[in-house]
């Protein structure tokens, strides 16, 4: 037995199945949030992009959707001042971070970052915070994979798809600014359990992680 | 009904051999000397062996015995005598020599030293109390009242003074009534976020799921805070006591205590008293008869503050990384392993004791209606005594800073007091009037936090100070959320530009827009908490920003970046060169009148020639901009 309810986003009513969280409700009604990190079968959220927040009626502040079971009558709007402003900064704060380089990364045109940017009218690049450069080596070992880590949002789809598909052997390693994705004792791949199944790149929603081909296949 | 009786009966044989055990101790002198992590740094265990071996080349019968703190820090290392004839005396300072000294005077002469001693524990004609100062005025110790004067490896201490007979009580009521008698007193949750105590019991109690667990919070990583860690290493049979409680109330028999490694004597100290309360069978299996059971386990964090965090600690304990999680599902719903957990700060548990035997009423007449109960303090910084105070709920940041603390140290000016550690707040002079609960603080802009607070004077630097604890936050952020790990980053990397004279005039609004975004944005109250040093130094110190920005100055001459050194040439005396000695940089050099001079181009500012000149000719200062040597040094004729 499963509750159908009605709830309003942006002004559109919508049915959802009761107690599913708000983010993946508004996708299926054709309605974008911002979002990178979760996943419909997280079991844990994470909760750590920060992007997918919206207003909800009778909440004094901004919910993040991926974290909000939906419920008969809420009423929810997914842009607004407020909103807009918090977004705005994520979005600016994730992009001091992120190496910029459009033409020349192979996620250019599926990109999630420039989909949020196109979306939500910002700019990719940061307007008034400057670049936080990690310049981290870049991981080309394994043949068909390429993981550049100075792209990395840290959103951990890889980890999910290398669980799921491949040998489980990335994770999330150190802290705070430094907090990377990894394999155990920061081996190259081609020195880990990596079984090459190229998972991650194809989960990886900002081009850090790639198919990419050896020159010496040529 | 016999069944009922049974734990009153046990727990009566249990404490008259107590305090028959405790009374021997007064047939001879007892010494008592204050052997926490405080007093051992202060020289605590050289005075005990000093103390030891003159008792024993004077042949002399006494009893010693190293006690917890009693909160007078700055007066460490602490001596407490008991002999006849004088009132039990607290001396203060007491070095090794002093200590064997004040043994030879009294034991053996019957001086009692008068000169060191710091206050008489008991009413006298011969020397005041604490309520004879202001400190013992404004003090009304609840759950430090027995710090510093019972034996904390000894269980017959806690035992002989009525300790455990609120776990009695707890054992003969139903689970609701003491649920009951907590809510009624409204006890707040002490680490910080002031969360009804008696409320969060409730919702784990009539939570599904089983097992439950109880957590005692004691990761104690606020620079500046050692409340917990004076409790644990001072009376940890509280903290204990107040856990089976809090377990029989929620309907859980297993708790941890989750404590930081780098407090040793304190993991020490409560291992040895879950020991010694399973030993009498206060813990464990069929508690005293009641058939209750209760097991504590020590959990030792690994030394990440963000492990304070209520998710983050679950998951360490659990075995995995110490990241926090979203909420909801809050821990007294989903806690340790799924199951409903209680999870409160030592502080909180050790109150609950007190409550179960006196009553919600009497808990309610110390305070005030939304807070009730005391507020326990460790005061640090520039003030001039430091240690741990314990007031009732509503006591003024004035009284607690220019009575209870004695003022600010060195007669100095006061600036700021910061309150609630990295996730806090700084005061100026202008909020001192504030009463110290909860809702008062967060309404001046910083938090009760976990009982933290740095006195801050006329040399520090507000900038830098926000500086030190942002830096601190960003070190500590676990890195999975965007705004905590880039926010803390940037927000750095603004306030170091300003410290070292770089920043932009548009830096101050960027700062505030950055700080209100990563409140709003982050995960968890590490993110949410870690802007509000920034935020209320903007707010109350605007003008020490704005000094740095536009005139590249220092007004606390301590940003290294926009000071110099200076030899004032009329006040240099000429043939002292203790300067120059000092001086790690070879950059003094004598000039042809001998007075001093500082090359500025080798200075490293250590401050070292500051330390080494005489205080009678204190003729080196500091400038902010460096720029004003120049125009000193052409003012003043040096060269």
């Amino acid at each position: 037995m499963t509750d159908r309810i009605t709830l309003v986003i942006d002004g559109k009513t919508v049915s959802a199945v009761a107690g599913e969280m708000l983010l993946w409700v508004a996708l299926d009604n054709d309605i974008y949030i911002p979002h990178l990190c979760g996943s419909r079968d997280d079991q844990e959220k994470p909760a750590s992009c920060r992007l997918c927040f919206v207003e909800v009626d009778g909440r004094p502040l901004p919910v993040t959707a991926c974290t909000l079971p939906v419920s008969e009558g809420l009423v929810v709007r997914t842009g607004g001042e407020r909103v807009d402003a918090l977004v705005a900064t994520g979005f600016e704060l994730l992009m001091s971070n992120h190496r910029l380089d459009c033409k020349n990364c192979p996620a250019n045109g599926d990109c999630a970052l420039q989909q949020i940017a196109k979306t939500r009218k910002l700019k990719l690049k940061p307007k008034k915070l400057p670049v936080l450069e990690r310049d981290l080596t870049v991981d080309d070992s394994v043949p068909g994979i390429l993981f550049d880590p100075n792209k990395c949002v840290l959103c951990g789809h890889c980890i999910k798809a290398c669980l799921r598909d491949g040998n489980g052997i990335l994770g999330f390693t150190r802290r705070g600014f430094e907090r990377v994705i990894s394999t155990f004792g920061d081996l190259p791949l081609a020195e880990s359990e990596c079984s090459g199944c190229g998972s991650c790149a194809a989960v990886c929603p900002v081009g850090a992680w790639s198919a990419h081909l050896h020159a010496e296949a040529f | 009904m016999a069944e009922n009786n049974q734990p009153a009966a046990v727990y009566a044989a249990l404490k008259e051999q107590a305090e028959q055990n405790r009374n021997r101790l007064f047939e001879k002198p007892l010494i008592l000397i204050g052997a926490a992590t405080c007093g051992r740094a202060a020289g605590a265990l050289k005075l005990t062996q000093a103390v030891k071996d003159e008792l024993s080349r004077l042949q002399l019968e006494a009893n010693v015995v190293e006690v917890g703190c009693m909160g007078h820090c700055y007066a460490e290392p602490v001596m407490v005598i008991y002999n006849e004839g004088f009132p039990p005396l607290a001396y203060g300072n007491v070095n090794d020599e002093v200590g064997v000294r004040i043994i030879r005077d009294y034991l053996v002469d019957g001086d009692p030293g008068f000169e060191f001693a710091l206050v008489a524990l008991e009413p006298n004609d011969f020397f005041p109390t604490f309520s004879d100062f202001p400190r013992g005025v404004h003090e009304n110790k609840i759950v430090l009242s027995q710090c510093g004067f019972i034996d904390p490896q000894n269980i017959d201490h806690y035992l002989a003074l009525g300790g455990y007979s609120a776990l009695v009580k707890a054992l003969g009521a139903e689970p609701d009534a003491i649920i009951a008698a907590v809510k009624d007193a409204g006890l707040r949750g002490r680490g910080g976020a002031g969360f009804p105590t008696g409320v969060k019991w409730e919702i784990c109690r009539r939570a599904q799921g089983s097992p439950k667990y109880l957590i005692c919070n004691a990761d104690e990583g606020d620079p500046g805070a050692f409340m917990d860690r004076t409790i644990l290493e001072s009376t940890p049979h509280a903290l204990l006591e107040g856990m089976i409680i809090a377990g029989l109330a929620v309907g859980a028999e297993k708790g941890y205590i989750y404590i930081r490694a780098e407090y040793p004597l304190a993991v020490e100290r409560i291992s040895l008293a879950i020991r010694q309360a399973e030993e009498k069978g206060l813990l464990g299996a069929n508690i005293l008869g009641a058939g209750f059971n209760f097991a504590i386990e020590v959990f030792q964090g690994s030394g990440a503050f963000v492990c304070g965090e209520e998710t983050a600690l679950i998951a360490s304990i659990e075995g995995r990384a110490g990241i926090p999680a979203n909420k909801p599902p809050f821990p007294a719903d989903a806690g340790l392993w799924g199951k409903p957990t209680i999870i409160n700060n030592v502080k909180t548990f050790a109150y609950v004791p007190h409550i179960i035997n006196n009553g919600a009423d009497w808990f309610r007449s110390i305070g005030t209606g939304t807070n009730p109960g005391t507020a326990i303090f460790a005061l640090a910084g520039k003030i001039e005594s430091t240690g741990l105070v314990e007031v009732p709920m509503s006591t003024t940041l004035n009284e607690l800073i220019f009575e209870a603390g004695g003022g600010i140290a060195g007669g100095k000016q006061f600036k700021a007091v910061q309150i609630g550690g990295p996730s806090g707040g700084c005061l100026p002079e202008s909020a001192l009037a504030t009463p110290i609960d909860f809702d008062s603080l967060v309404g001046a802009g910083a938090m009760m936090g976990s009982g933290g607070m740095v006195v801050l004077d006329e040399d520090d630097c507000m900038v830098e100070i926000a500086r030190y604890f942002l830096d601190f936050t960003r070190k500590e952020s676990c890195g999975k959320c965007t705004f905590c790990r880039l926010g803390t980053k940037q927000m750095l990397d603004i306030l170091e530009r300003i410290t070292k004279g770089r920043g932009e005039p548009e830096d101050i609004d960027l700062l505030m827009e950055l700080a209100a975004k990563v409140k709003e944005g982050s995960l968890c109250n590490l993110g949410k908490t870690a802007p509000n040093p920034v935020l209320s130094t903007i707010k109350h110190f605007r003008g020490e920003y704005e000094a740095h920005i536009k005139e590249k100055r220092c007004p606390s001459l301590m940003c290294k970046d926009l000071i110099a050194y200076y030899i004032l040439p009329d006040k240099c005396e000429r043939s002292c060169d203790a300067c120059v000695g000092s001086c790690p940089a070879e950059a003094i050099f004598s000039n042809e009148d001998r007075i001093k001079v500082i090359d500025q181009e080798k200075c490293v500012k250590c401050d070292s020639c500051k330390v080494a000149c005489p205080p009678q000719y204190a003729a080196i200062t500091k400038l902010s901009p460096p720029s004003e040597v120049a125009a000193r040094e052409q003012r003043e004729g040096a060269k």
